[in-house]
Protein backbone atom coordinates (compact mmCIF):
# COMPACT_ATOMS: atom_id res chain seq x y z
CA UNK A 1 0.00 0.00 0.00
CA UNK A 2 1.29 3.41 -0.94
CA UNK A 3 -0.23 5.24 2.02
CA UNK A 4 2.42 4.23 4.53
CA UNK A 5 3.66 7.26 6.47
CA UNK A 6 1.44 9.67 4.55
CA UNK A 7 -0.98 12.33 5.77
CA UNK A 8 -4.63 12.26 4.80
CA UNK A 9 -5.97 15.81 4.81
CA UNK A 10 -8.32 15.94 1.83
CA UNK A 11 -9.94 13.25 -0.27
CA UNK A 12 -8.06 14.85 -3.16
CA UNK A 13 -4.86 13.49 -1.58
CA UNK A 14 -6.01 10.04 -2.73
CA UNK A 15 -6.11 8.58 -6.21
CA UNK A 16 -9.01 6.39 -7.29
CA UNK A 17 -6.74 3.34 -6.98
CA UNK A 18 -5.75 4.28 -3.43
CA UNK A 19 -9.40 4.72 -2.46
CA UNK A 20 -10.18 1.31 -3.94
CA UNK A 21 -7.31 -0.23 -1.96
CA UNK A 22 -8.61 1.23 1.31
CA UNK A 23 -12.15 0.02 0.54
CA UNK A 24 -10.93 -3.49 -0.31
CA UNK A 25 -8.90 -3.61 2.90
CA UNK A 26 -11.91 -2.29 4.87
CA UNK A 27 -14.06 -5.18 3.63
CA UNK A 28 -11.47 -7.62 4.99
CA UNK A 29 -11.37 -5.70 8.28
CA UNK A 30 -15.08 -6.24 9.05
CA UNK A 31 -14.67 -9.43 11.17
CA UNK A 32 -11.76 -7.78 13.02
CA UNK A 33 -13.91 -4.69 13.63
CA UNK A 34 -16.65 -6.94 14.98
CA UNK A 35 -14.16 -8.71 17.24
CA UNK A 36 -14.72 -12.17 15.75
CA UNK A 37 -11.12 -12.23 14.46
CA UNK A 38 -8.07 -10.66 16.05
CA UNK A 39 -4.91 -9.05 14.68
CA UNK A 40 -2.56 -6.45 16.07
CA UNK A 41 -0.63 -4.65 13.32
CA UNK A 42 -0.61 -1.50 15.48
CA UNK A 43 0.90 -3.24 18.54
CA UNK A 44 3.20 -0.76 20.35
CA UNK A 45 1.80 2.12 18.31
CA UNK A 46 0.24 5.16 19.93
CA UNK A 47 -2.25 7.30 18.04
CA UNK A 48 -3.06 10.76 19.39
CA UNK A 49 -6.68 11.87 19.12
CA UNK A 50 -6.55 15.67 19.00
CA UNK A 51 -10.20 16.71 19.12
CA UNK A 52 -10.61 20.45 19.53
CA UNK A 53 -14.32 20.34 18.73
CA UNK A 54 -17.04 18.09 20.15
CA UNK A 55 -17.42 14.73 18.42
CA UNK A 56 -18.85 11.44 19.51
CA UNK A 57 -18.91 8.96 16.68
CA UNK A 58 -15.82 10.13 14.83
CA UNK A 59 -13.61 10.06 17.91
CA UNK A 60 -15.02 6.84 19.34
CA UNK A 61 -14.82 5.01 16.02
CA UNK A 62 -11.19 6.09 15.58
CA UNK A 63 -10.37 5.00 19.13
CA UNK A 64 -12.16 1.72 18.57
CA UNK A 65 -10.26 1.23 15.27
CA UNK A 66 -6.89 1.82 16.96
CA UNK A 67 -7.68 -0.58 19.80
CA UNK A 68 -9.04 -3.31 17.51
CA UNK A 69 -5.67 -3.14 15.71
CA UNK A 70 -3.80 -3.54 19.00
CA UNK A 71 -2.67 0.08 19.33
CA UNK A 72 -3.33 2.57 22.11
CA UNK A 73 -4.63 6.14 22.11
CA UNK A 74 -3.79 9.35 23.90
CA UNK A 75 -6.74 11.69 23.64
CA UNK A 76 -7.58 15.37 23.81
CA UNK A 77 -11.37 15.33 23.87
CA UNK A 78 -11.91 18.85 25.10
CA UNK A 79 -9.71 21.73 23.98
CA UNK A 80 -10.58 23.72 27.10
CA UNK A 81 -8.41 21.42 29.22
CA UNK A 82 -5.28 21.88 27.08
CA UNK A 83 -2.62 24.57 27.13
CA UNK A 84 -4.37 26.17 24.15
CA UNK A 85 -6.53 27.78 26.78
CA UNK A 86 -3.34 29.42 28.03
CA UNK A 87 -2.73 30.72 24.52
CA UNK A 88 -0.61 27.91 23.07
CA UNK A 89 -0.94 27.77 19.29
CA UNK A 90 -2.31 24.76 17.47
CA UNK A 91 1.06 24.53 15.74
CA UNK A 92 2.91 24.09 19.04
CA UNK A 93 0.30 21.74 20.50
CA UNK A 94 0.62 19.44 17.49
CA UNK A 95 4.40 19.64 17.50
CA UNK A 96 4.35 18.48 21.11
CA UNK A 97 1.84 15.71 20.38
CA UNK A 98 3.88 14.43 17.46
CA UNK A 99 6.67 13.61 19.88
CA UNK A 100 4.29 11.53 22.01
CA UNK A 101 2.54 9.52 19.31
CA UNK A 102 3.09 7.64 16.04
CA UNK A 103 0.23 9.38 14.27
CA UNK A 104 -2.26 12.15 14.98
CA UNK A 105 -5.97 12.27 14.21
CA UNK A 106 -7.22 15.84 14.36
CA UNK A 107 -10.60 17.56 14.45
CA UNK A 108 -10.59 21.33 14.74
CA UNK A 109 -13.16 24.09 14.09
CA UNK A 110 -10.93 26.10 11.69
CA UNK A 111 -10.58 25.27 8.01
CA UNK A 112 -7.00 24.46 7.08
CA UNK A 113 -6.13 23.37 10.63
CA UNK A 114 -5.38 19.80 9.53
CA UNK A 115 -2.98 21.02 6.83
CA UNK A 116 -1.25 23.19 9.41
CA UNK A 117 -1.05 20.21 11.76
CA UNK A 118 0.47 18.06 9.02
CA UNK A 119 3.18 20.66 8.52
CA UNK A 120 3.83 21.00 12.25
CA UNK A 121 4.03 17.25 12.81
CA UNK A 122 6.73 14.87 11.67
CA UNK A 123 4.26 12.01 12.13
CA UNK A 124 1.35 11.24 9.79
CA UNK A 125 -1.77 13.35 10.37
CA UNK A 126 -5.30 12.27 9.54
CA UNK A 127 -7.97 14.95 9.18
CA UNK A 128 -11.14 14.06 11.09
CA UNK A 129 -12.89 17.29 10.08
CA UNK A 130 -11.57 20.86 9.82
CA UNK A 131 -14.43 23.34 10.25
CA UNK A 132 -16.56 23.46 7.12
CA UNK A 133 -13.62 22.03 5.17
CA UNK A 134 -12.71 18.41 4.54
CA UNK A 135 -13.60 15.16 6.27
CA UNK A 136 -11.93 12.50 4.13
CA UNK A 137 -12.44 9.46 6.37
CA UNK A 138 -16.18 10.15 6.42
CA UNK A 139 -16.04 10.08 2.62
CA UNK A 140 -14.25 6.75 2.66
CA UNK A 141 -16.85 5.18 4.91
CA UNK A 142 -19.66 6.67 2.81
CA UNK A 143 -18.13 5.08 -0.27
CA UNK A 144 -17.70 1.79 1.60
CA UNK A 145 -21.41 1.82 2.48
CA UNK A 146 -22.45 2.39 -1.14
CA UNK A 147 -20.04 -0.21 -2.43
CA UNK A 148 -21.26 -2.79 0.07
CA UNK A 149 -24.88 -2.15 -0.92
CA UNK A 150 -24.38 -2.19 -4.71
CA UNK A 151 -21.13 -4.10 -5.23
CA UNK A 152 -19.75 -1.16 -7.20
CA UNK A 153 -19.53 2.61 -7.19
CA UNK A 154 -19.38 3.32 -10.90
CA UNK A 155 -22.51 4.67 -12.46
CA UNK A 156 -24.51 5.13 -9.26
CA UNK A 157 -27.01 7.97 -9.13
CA UNK A 158 -26.52 9.75 -5.82
CA UNK A 159 -28.77 12.50 -4.45
CA UNK A 160 -27.06 14.84 -1.98
CA UNK A 161 -29.87 16.35 0.07
CA UNK A 162 -29.96 19.15 2.60
CA UNK A 163 -27.20 21.42 3.77
CA UNK A 164 -24.79 21.43 0.88
CA UNK A 165 -23.28 24.76 1.88
CA UNK A 166 -21.86 24.07 5.33
CA UNK A 167 -21.99 20.26 5.32
CA UNK A 168 -18.35 19.31 5.05
CA UNK A 169 -19.18 15.68 4.38
CA UNK A 170 -20.86 16.48 1.08
CA UNK A 171 -17.98 18.51 -0.35
CA UNK A 172 -15.55 15.64 0.14
CA UNK A 173 -18.09 13.05 -0.96
CA UNK A 174 -19.07 14.89 -4.13
CA UNK A 175 -15.40 15.04 -5.18
CA UNK A 176 -14.96 11.32 -4.65
CA UNK A 177 -18.19 10.43 -6.45
CA UNK A 178 -16.93 12.38 -9.44
CA UNK A 179 -13.81 10.20 -9.42
CA UNK A 180 -15.98 7.10 -9.77
CA UNK A 181 -18.20 8.45 -12.55
CA UNK A 182 -21.32 8.74 -10.43
CA UNK A 183 -24.25 10.95 -11.35
CA UNK A 184 -24.73 13.56 -8.64
CA UNK A 185 -28.06 15.30 -7.99
CA UNK A 186 -27.90 18.33 -5.70
CA UNK A 187 -31.07 18.99 -3.71
CA UNK A 188 -31.11 21.78 -1.15
CA UNK A 189 -32.96 24.91 -0.09
CA UNK A 190 -31.50 27.75 -2.23
CA UNK A 191 -29.81 29.36 0.79
CA UNK A 192 -27.90 26.12 1.46
CA UNK A 193 -26.82 25.36 -2.11
CA UNK A 194 -23.39 23.95 -2.88
CA UNK A 195 -20.87 26.84 -2.99
CA UNK A 196 -19.79 27.93 -6.48
CA UNK A 197 -16.21 26.83 -5.97
CA UNK A 198 -17.23 23.27 -5.06
CA UNK A 199 -19.66 23.17 -7.97
CA UNK A 200 -17.05 24.39 -10.45
CA UNK A 201 -14.54 21.82 -9.25
CA UNK A 202 -17.08 19.05 -9.62
CA UNK A 203 -17.77 20.06 -13.20
CA UNK A 204 -14.03 20.33 -13.90
CA UNK A 205 -13.53 16.78 -12.66
CA UNK A 206 -16.04 15.60 -15.22
CA UNK A 207 -18.91 14.81 -12.86
CA UNK A 208 -22.45 14.71 -14.16
CA UNK A 209 -24.16 17.19 -11.84
CA UNK A 210 -27.78 18.34 -11.86
CA UNK A 211 -29.89 20.41 -9.46
CA UNK A 212 -33.34 19.47 -8.27
CA UNK A 213 -34.75 21.23 -5.24
CA UNK A 214 -37.83 18.98 -5.06
CA UNK A 215 -36.87 15.82 -3.14
CA UNK A 216 -39.47 13.61 -4.81
CA UNK A 217 -38.24 14.49 -8.29
CA UNK A 218 -34.57 14.31 -7.21
CA UNK A 219 -35.13 10.78 -5.89
CA UNK A 220 -36.48 9.44 -9.18
CA UNK A 221 -34.28 6.51 -10.31
CA UNK A 222 -31.73 7.31 -7.60
CA UNK A 223 -29.64 4.58 -5.97
CA UNK A 224 -28.54 6.60 -2.96
CA UNK A 225 -30.28 9.36 -1.01
CA UNK A 226 -27.59 11.02 1.09
CA UNK A 227 -29.25 13.23 3.72
CA UNK A 228 -27.35 15.77 5.80
CA UNK A 229 -28.16 17.68 8.94
CA UNK A 230 -28.55 21.44 8.77
CA UNK A 231 -25.49 22.64 10.63
CA UNK A 232 -27.00 25.02 13.16
CA UNK A 233 -23.58 25.76 14.68
CA UNK A 234 -22.29 27.17 11.38
CA UNK A 235 -25.03 29.80 11.00
CA UNK A 236 -23.99 33.33 11.94
CA UNK A 237 -27.63 34.36 12.09
CA UNK A 238 -30.04 32.09 13.96
CA UNK A 239 -33.06 33.61 12.18
CA UNK A 240 -31.59 32.27 8.93
CA UNK A 241 -31.29 28.84 10.53
CA UNK A 242 -34.91 28.86 11.66
CA UNK A 243 -36.01 29.66 8.08
CA UNK A 244 -34.48 26.55 6.58
CA UNK A 245 -34.67 24.12 9.51
CA UNK A 246 -37.31 21.54 8.91
CA UNK A 247 -37.62 22.44 5.23
CA UNK A 248 -37.07 18.79 4.29
CA UNK A 249 -37.89 15.53 5.99
CA UNK A 250 -37.64 11.97 4.70
CA UNK A 251 -40.23 9.47 5.93
CA UNK A 252 -41.42 6.01 4.96
CA UNK A 253 -44.37 7.38 2.96
CA UNK A 254 -42.08 9.50 0.78
CA UNK A 255 -39.86 6.50 0.11
CA UNK A 256 -42.74 4.47 -1.36
CA UNK A 257 -42.03 6.15 -4.70
CA UNK A 258 -38.33 5.29 -4.56
CA UNK A 259 -36.50 2.45 -6.28
CA UNK A 260 -36.80 -0.68 -4.08
CA UNK A 261 -33.00 -0.85 -3.73
CA UNK A 262 -32.52 2.83 -2.90
CA UNK A 263 -30.46 3.30 0.26
CA UNK A 264 -30.84 6.26 2.60
CA UNK A 265 -27.59 7.44 4.17
CA UNK A 266 -26.85 10.10 6.78
CA UNK A 267 -23.55 10.98 8.48
CA UNK A 268 -25.49 11.26 11.79
CA UNK A 269 -26.42 12.68 14.21
CA UNK A 270 -29.79 13.35 12.60
CA UNK A 271 -31.98 16.18 13.80
CA UNK A 272 -35.38 15.32 12.36
CA UNK A 273 -34.34 15.03 8.70
CA UNK A 274 -35.13 11.30 8.68
CA UNK A 275 -38.26 10.11 10.48
CA UNK A 276 -37.83 7.12 12.80
CA UNK A 277 -40.31 5.14 10.64
CA UNK A 278 -37.55 4.85 7.98
CA UNK A 279 -35.36 2.88 10.42
CA UNK A 280 -37.35 -0.33 9.92
CA UNK A 281 -37.37 -0.17 6.10
CA UNK A 282 -34.85 -1.87 3.79
CA UNK A 283 -33.82 1.62 2.66
CA UNK A 284 -32.20 2.57 5.97
CA UNK A 285 -28.41 2.31 5.61
CA UNK A 286 -27.29 4.95 8.12
CA UNK A 287 -26.65 2.60 11.03
CA UNK A 288 -24.65 0.26 8.80
CA UNK A 289 -22.83 3.37 7.59
CA UNK A 290 -21.85 4.32 11.14
CA UNK A 291 -20.65 0.76 11.86
CA UNK A 292 -18.49 0.78 8.74
CA UNK A 293 -16.63 3.77 10.21
CA UNK A 294 -14.62 1.30 12.29
CA UNK A 295 -13.35 -1.11 9.59
CA UNK A 296 -12.71 1.79 7.20
CA UNK A 297 -10.67 3.69 9.78
CA UNK A 298 -8.90 0.45 10.69
CA UNK A 299 -7.99 -0.07 7.03
CA UNK A 300 -6.71 3.47 6.77
CA UNK A 301 -4.65 3.43 9.99
CA UNK A 302 -3.26 0.02 9.07
CA UNK A 303 -2.24 1.38 5.65
CA UNK A 304 -0.58 4.44 7.17
CA UNK A 305 0.97 2.90 10.27
CA UNK A 306 0.71 -0.87 10.18
CA UNK A 307 3.67 -3.19 10.51
CA UNK A 308 4.42 -6.12 8.17
CA UNK A 309 1.27 -7.80 6.81
CA UNK A 310 -0.02 -10.64 8.85
CA UNK A 311 -2.68 -11.85 6.46
CA UNK A 312 -5.75 -9.77 7.15
CA UNK A 313 -8.67 -11.85 5.88
CA UNK B 1 11.06 56.15 -27.55
CA UNK B 2 8.55 58.79 -26.52
CA UNK B 3 9.60 61.33 -23.97
CA UNK B 4 7.81 60.89 -20.67
CA UNK B 5 6.79 63.73 -18.45
CA UNK B 6 8.69 62.41 -15.48
CA UNK B 7 12.40 62.69 -14.95
CA UNK B 8 14.82 59.86 -15.64
CA UNK B 9 16.46 58.19 -12.63
CA UNK B 10 20.10 57.31 -12.20
CA UNK B 11 19.65 54.11 -10.22
CA UNK B 12 16.48 52.30 -9.24
CA UNK B 13 13.43 50.51 -10.59
CA UNK B 14 10.84 51.43 -13.18
CA UNK B 15 7.57 49.58 -13.11
CA UNK B 16 5.93 50.20 -16.45
CA UNK B 17 2.79 48.94 -18.21
CA UNK B 18 0.75 48.97 -15.01
CA UNK B 19 -2.93 48.75 -15.90
CA UNK B 20 -4.49 52.19 -15.85
CA UNK B 21 -5.50 53.24 -12.32
CA UNK B 22 -3.44 50.72 -10.36
CA UNK B 23 -0.28 52.78 -9.71
CA UNK B 24 -1.41 53.74 -6.22
CA UNK B 25 -1.90 50.08 -5.36
CA UNK B 26 1.60 49.36 -6.63
CA UNK B 27 2.89 52.14 -4.37
CA UNK B 28 1.05 50.54 -1.48
CA UNK B 29 2.81 47.25 -2.17
CA UNK B 30 6.18 48.98 -2.45
CA UNK B 31 5.55 50.59 0.91
CA UNK B 32 6.53 54.17 -0.02
CA UNK B 33 7.03 55.05 3.63
CA UNK B 34 9.92 52.58 3.78
CA UNK B 35 11.75 54.08 0.81
CA UNK B 36 15.02 55.96 1.47
CA UNK B 37 14.07 59.58 2.31
CA UNK B 38 16.55 61.03 -0.20
CA UNK B 39 15.10 59.04 -3.10
CA UNK B 40 12.56 60.31 -5.56
CA UNK B 41 9.37 58.41 -6.27
CA UNK B 42 7.66 59.40 -9.53
CA UNK B 43 4.22 58.30 -10.51
CA UNK B 44 2.64 58.80 -13.91
CA UNK B 45 -1.07 58.17 -14.13
CA UNK B 46 -3.03 57.77 -17.32
CA UNK B 47 -0.17 57.71 -19.81
CA UNK B 48 -0.79 56.76 -23.45
CA UNK B 49 0.37 53.26 -24.25
CA UNK B 50 0.58 51.42 -27.56
CA UNK B 51 -0.14 48.06 -25.92
CA UNK B 52 -2.66 48.95 -23.23
CA UNK B 53 -4.31 52.13 -24.50
CA UNK B 54 -3.65 53.81 -21.17
CA UNK B 55 -1.23 52.83 -18.46
CA UNK B 56 0.42 53.93 -15.23
CA UNK B 57 4.14 54.06 -14.47
CA UNK B 58 6.00 54.09 -11.15
CA UNK B 59 9.68 54.96 -10.81
CA UNK B 60 11.55 54.59 -7.54
CA UNK B 61 15.10 55.76 -7.10
CA UNK B 62 17.68 53.63 -5.31
CA UNK B 63 15.45 50.61 -4.80
CA UNK B 64 15.41 47.11 -6.27
CA UNK B 65 12.34 44.98 -5.77
CA UNK B 66 12.28 42.04 -3.36
CA UNK B 67 10.82 38.82 -4.81
CA UNK B 68 7.84 39.14 -2.44
CA UNK B 69 6.98 42.62 -3.69
CA UNK B 70 7.52 41.54 -7.27
CA UNK B 71 5.05 38.66 -6.72
CA UNK B 72 2.48 41.00 -5.24
CA UNK B 73 2.77 43.34 -8.23
CA UNK B 74 2.42 40.38 -10.58
CA UNK B 75 -0.88 39.57 -8.90
CA UNK B 76 -2.53 42.96 -9.21
CA UNK B 77 -0.80 44.19 -12.37
CA UNK B 78 0.02 41.13 -14.48
CA UNK B 79 0.89 43.25 -17.55
CA UNK B 80 3.59 45.22 -15.72
CA UNK B 81 7.24 45.16 -16.70
CA UNK B 82 10.10 45.80 -14.32
CA UNK B 83 13.26 47.59 -15.46
CA UNK B 84 16.33 47.86 -13.31
CA UNK B 85 18.17 51.13 -13.99
CA UNK B 86 21.84 51.57 -13.23
CA UNK B 87 23.64 54.76 -14.19
CA UNK B 88 20.67 55.95 -16.30
CA UNK B 89 20.74 52.77 -18.41
CA UNK B 90 18.23 49.91 -18.43
CA UNK B 91 20.34 46.98 -17.24
CA UNK B 92 17.54 44.46 -17.00
CA UNK B 93 13.96 44.47 -18.24
CA UNK B 94 11.49 41.68 -17.56
CA UNK B 95 7.77 41.14 -17.31
CA UNK B 96 6.52 40.44 -13.79
CA UNK B 97 6.41 36.73 -13.21
CA UNK B 98 3.90 34.84 -11.11
CA UNK B 99 5.52 31.93 -9.27
CA UNK B 100 3.65 28.70 -8.51
CA UNK B 101 3.29 29.62 -4.83
CA UNK B 102 2.61 32.99 -3.25
CA UNK B 103 3.71 33.18 0.38
CA UNK B 104 2.84 35.96 2.81
CA UNK B 105 1.49 38.41 0.23
CA UNK B 106 -2.27 37.96 0.68
CA UNK B 107 -4.67 37.26 3.51
CA UNK B 108 -6.95 34.27 3.02
CA UNK B 109 -10.49 35.54 2.30
CA UNK B 110 -11.93 32.81 4.53
CA UNK B 111 -12.21 34.38 8.01
CA UNK B 112 -12.30 30.89 9.54
CA UNK B 113 -9.05 29.80 7.84
CA UNK B 114 -6.37 28.75 10.31
CA UNK B 115 -3.97 31.28 8.72
CA UNK B 116 -6.27 34.06 10.01
CA UNK B 117 -5.91 32.78 13.59
CA UNK B 118 -2.96 33.64 15.84
CA UNK B 119 -0.74 30.84 14.52
CA UNK B 120 2.96 31.09 13.62
CA UNK B 121 2.34 30.55 9.90
CA UNK B 122 2.29 32.75 6.81
CA UNK B 123 -0.52 32.64 4.32
CA UNK B 124 0.26 30.49 1.31
CA UNK B 125 -1.54 30.20 -2.02
CA UNK B 126 -1.05 27.97 -5.01
CA UNK B 127 -1.60 29.43 -8.46
CA UNK B 128 -4.31 27.07 -9.70
CA UNK B 129 -5.21 29.00 -12.84
CA UNK B 130 -3.47 31.58 -15.01
CA UNK B 131 -5.19 34.21 -17.20
CA UNK B 132 -7.24 35.07 -15.29
CA UNK B 133 -5.23 34.23 -12.20
CA UNK B 134 -6.94 32.12 -9.54
CA UNK B 135 -5.14 31.33 -6.30
CA UNK B 136 -6.13 28.58 -3.86
CA UNK B 137 -5.26 28.70 -0.17
CA UNK B 138 -2.78 25.92 0.58
CA UNK B 139 -4.41 25.46 3.99
CA UNK B 140 -8.19 25.78 3.65
CA UNK B 141 -8.56 25.36 -0.12
CA UNK B 142 -10.51 28.62 -0.55
CA UNK B 143 -10.04 30.33 -3.91
CA UNK B 144 -9.26 34.02 -4.20
CA UNK B 145 -9.58 36.17 -7.30
CA UNK B 146 -10.02 39.63 -5.80
CA UNK B 147 -6.38 40.20 -4.84
CA UNK B 148 -6.58 43.94 -4.27
CA UNK B 149 -8.84 43.51 -1.27
CA UNK B 150 -6.77 40.76 0.28
CA UNK B 151 -3.25 42.18 0.24
CA UNK B 152 -1.66 41.40 3.62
Amino acid sequence: MTLRGRDLISVRDLSREEIEEVLASARKMIPYAEGTKVMHPLANKIVAMAFFEPSTRTRLSFESAVQRLGGTCVTIADASVTSMRKGESLHDTIRMLSSYADAIVIRHPSEGSARLAARASDRPVVNAGDGAGQHPTQTLLDLATMQEAFGTLSGLKVVLLGDLKFGRTVHSLAQALALFGCEVVLSSPPSLALPDQARRRLRQSGARVTDEEDVRRAMKDADVLYVTRIQKERFGDLAEYEKVAGSYRIDAALLQDAKPRLIVMHPLPRAGEIAPDVDGTTHAAYFRQSFLAVPVRMALLDAILGGPRRGAG
Amino acid sequence: MRELKITPIKNGTVIDHISNGLALEVLRILGVQTIDKDSTVSVALHVRSGKLGWKDIVKVENMELSPRKSNAIALIAPTATISIIRDFKVREKRPVDLPERIVGVLRCPNPNCITNQPEPVESEFEVTQRRPTVLTCAYCDREVEDFLHHLA
